[in-house]
């Protein structure tokens, strides 16, 4: 009889200190698409994990798993992260949408937040970042500075975020060179830098003296070192070991404050799902540091586009814009609105080639 | 000195004992190398093999393990036939991919129609996508003698872009503005392959699966095709004077792995994954390959490797996501496994004899 008392009484005890301590610490997951050294995306998304660590101190736990391939196993990565008791996970790439979407349905206590996707319900955020913001400042420069005008675009998937920043790039470049041509090449991953240098390569080797890149890893930049005479900018993160050449600038992805932010909605309990999407203003894209091997004016300029954007005066897409198929698109002085931008499946005047479909 | 002295047949005691061997030595190798990443040994190896089969939440993994390990038995199946006839199908993946597009363009035709023969129809579809995607190296073997190795192992990336092109093109979902990807099949259900008992994992490729182990354990040990395979695998000399046809050989099992790839794709691409995308392969095909070697390319060994392989694969997330073992080193681990799987082959070809010096 004592000793059933005193273990029931003990097994309460535990169960009562382990919710006591399950409520003390928020949980937080992090799903990656690359792995966390890629130097680029997902390190960036990591960086922002550590960010929540250090601010919220013992108040909060992390958890993450890296390199989950986009579709079934997402899928398991992100309810193996709910059932150990995530209280808001945090899934880094386009294609954990579909995924996403399905594991909250079946976690309604458990909050999600998906990067860059389109689908939203009760407890699923999307947040984005504003990266044409930054393309236009590369575009800048990268017209500016091509010899030989002709510039590579390594293109990941032909999803509209990819696309916003070939245009924004484009047009940039072309406002500052009439005769620039871009050519892109798509590898269809996101991180994979064996593709990822072979692009590269292809590029240089057509004439390329600038090359641009959507996907996650340092490779592109280490063949551009090796080609010499090739200007990269760094893609998601700074990529500074890659200055002051090929790298000449970088555009970095800041997810601390609002992955810090988000967390600490959920642990005052005000989280609701939102759709956010913030560029240069808030500090979400960063321009890393345009480097000496960019001539004084142009570098004078491009900080002043920075500026520009980051004060609303100036908006990448103003007309007057037409689309690839010589259609109009923006009148004059006419702004992009974000539904349109959000879903850009088209390539503006003067980009030659087509988009996979 | 140690000496390896070659078994006039291979031991039948170390054929099946290698396997478990294997499994122990990667443990320990395994571990070791956690230990050297400051992780805990005996704490991972238990969160790889122990805690999907028994731990906290192995209501959720024993599932998950189904449904991982169901398309790599079905693939490996339909290998080891070839294999054990010499005939070297490594393009499984491409047949995988090119199944689950028939499957699911069929499915898609229908939309949104609801009818009890359109799944039937795409799991057809899915087998004789997969069976014309090997009939390309079969055909290309018999009649001009090209190496099928390397022509299946081609077709993948060709099936690749393939995939691609579907996914941005002709299968796209067009409410979907801009996004590649088709429709979600999981919310058609005319055309979905949900789980059969919820929470179970068991889908119905996971069904096909086991028939498929059945199936390929009658046709090896009771049916005359079964024994013109393995004959033309041990000696194609005696296979031809024994009246084996190796044309028909190479067609029937090059089209029979193919079309248990495409089955297996179909029946992802409908269930788990859900939609054409992408980036929808991850690698099945590939993997099959180690489990129909793992499973000494008998269908009950196949089954049984299968099942370890998807341990492997749930376990080691499970590891990574609770211990923060990098992804890398989980890959190192079932390396590992198929390293000392091949490298212990040698106790059941060979004898080891100690010999002492300068006797001999």
């Amino acid at each position: 009889m004592k000793l059933t008392t005193l273990l029931a009484g003990t097994a309460l005890a535990l169960g009562l200190a382990g919710a006591a301590l399950a409520q003390d610490k928020t949980k937080a997951g992090f799903i990656y698409v690359g792995p966390i050294g890629d130097g680029g995306w997902s390190y960036e998304h990591n960086e922002a994990r550590l960010a929540v660590e250090e601010h919220f101190g013992d108040k909060v736990e992390t958890v993450y798993q890296e390199s989950v391939p986009e579709g079934a196993d997402a899928e398991r990565a992100m309810t193996q992260m709910a059932l150990g008791g995530a209280d808001i996970i945090f899934t880094t790439s386009f294609g954990y949408m579909d995924p996403t979407i399905n594991v909250a349905a079946k976690f309604p206590d458990v909050k999600f937040e998906h990067a860059t996707g389109y689908k939203r319900s009760d407890n699923v955020s999307t947040y984005s970042a504003r990266f044409y913001e930054g393309r236009a400042v590369q575009g800048h420069i990268a017209g500016k500075m091509t010899k030989t005008n002709k510039v590579g675009y390594i293109g990941s998937f032909p999803i509209p975020e990819v696309i916003r920043g070939i245009n924004s790039a484009y047009i940039h470049a072309k406002k500052v060179n009439p005769d620039v041509e871009f050519s892109v090449i798509w590898v269809y991953t996101w991180f994979d830098p064996a593709k990822e240098a072979d692009a590269a390569k292809a590029l240089i080797e057509q004439g390329a003296d600038v090359v641009l890149q959507h996907t996650d890893s340092t490779a592109p930049q280490a063949a551009a070192q090796e080609a010499g005479n090739v200007i990269t900018f760094g893609q998601a993160s700074d990529m500074a070991e890659y200055a002051p050449m090929p790298r000449v600038s970088s555009i970095i992805d800041n997810w601390a404050p609002y992955y810090i932010q988000q967390v600490g909605k959920v642990m005052d309990g005000t989280w609701e799902s939102v759709d956010t999407w913030d560029g240069i203003s808030t500090g979400m894209v960063k321009i890393g540091e345009i480097t000496d091997a960019v001539p004084a004016d142009v570098k004078e300029e491009a900080l002043a586009m920075v500026e520009a954007i980051g004060a609303g005066e100036y908006h990448p897409f103003t007309g007057p814009l037409n689309k690839q198929d010589g259609s109009a698109w923006l009148a004059e002085g006419e702004v992009a609105d974000d539904g349109t931008l959000a879903g850009m499946n088209f390539y503006v005047e003067g980009i030659t080639g087509e988009i996979p479909q | 000195m140690i000496r390896l002295e070659k078994r006039p047949t291979p031991s039948r005691a170390w054929t099946y004992a290698t396997p478990l061997l294997a499994v122990a030595l990667t443990m320990l190798a395994g571990g070791l190398m956690f230990a050297a990443l400051g992780k805990n040994p005996f704490l991972a190896i238990k969160t790889i093999f122990y805690d999907p089969i028994l731990g906290e939440f192995a209501f959720y993994y024993r599932g998950q393990l189904l449904v991982k390990a169901g398309p790599l038995i079905l693939i490996a199946v339909g290998l080891a036939m070839g294999f054990k006839a010499g005939i070297w199908n490594i393009g499984a993946e491409g047949q995988y991919i090119v199944g689950a597009i028939f499957g699911a363009a069929v499915g898609l035709a229908f939309y949104p129609a609801e009818h009890w023969y359109i799944f039937p129809l795409m799991v057809i579809a899915g087998a004789i996508g997969g069976l014309l995607w090997a009939m390309i190296p079969a055909l290309l073997k018999v009649k001009f003698n090209t190496n099928e190795i390397l022509v299946s192992l081609l077709l993948v990336y060709v099936a690749e872009q393939f995939l691609a092109a579907m996914a941005l093109g002709a299968l796209r979902n067009p409410d979907a503005t801009g996004f590649p990807g088709s429709r979600n099949l999981q919310q058609y259900e005319a055309a979905s392959n949900p789980e059969i008992w919820a929470g179970t994992g068991i889908h119905m490729g996971v069904v096909a699966a086991l028939i498929a182990v059945i199936f390929a354990y009658i046709l090896l040990s009771r049916h005359l095709m079964g024994f013109h395979i393995q004959l033309a695998g041990q000696s194609p000399k005696a296979a031809r004077f024994g009246g084996v046809n190796p044309t028909a050989l190479v067609v029937f099992c090059m089209g029979l792995s193919g079309a248990l790839a495409g089955l297996a794709g179909m029946f992802e691409v409908t269930g788990p994954a859900g939609q054409i995308a992408i980036s929808f392969n991850s690698g099945y095909g590939f993997t099959a390959i180690i489990v129909a070697f793992l499973g000494r390319l008998h269908p009950i060994g196949i089954l049984l490797a299968g099942l370890l392989m998807a341990l492997t694969y749930i376990g080691g997330e499970a590891a990574q996501a609770t211990l923060q073992i990098p992804a890398a080193a989980i890959q190192a681990f079932q390396g590992m496994l198929l390293f000392f799987l091949l490298g212990v082959d040698v106790l059941s070809n060979y004898r080891i004899r100690l010999v002492r010096e300068g006797v001999a």
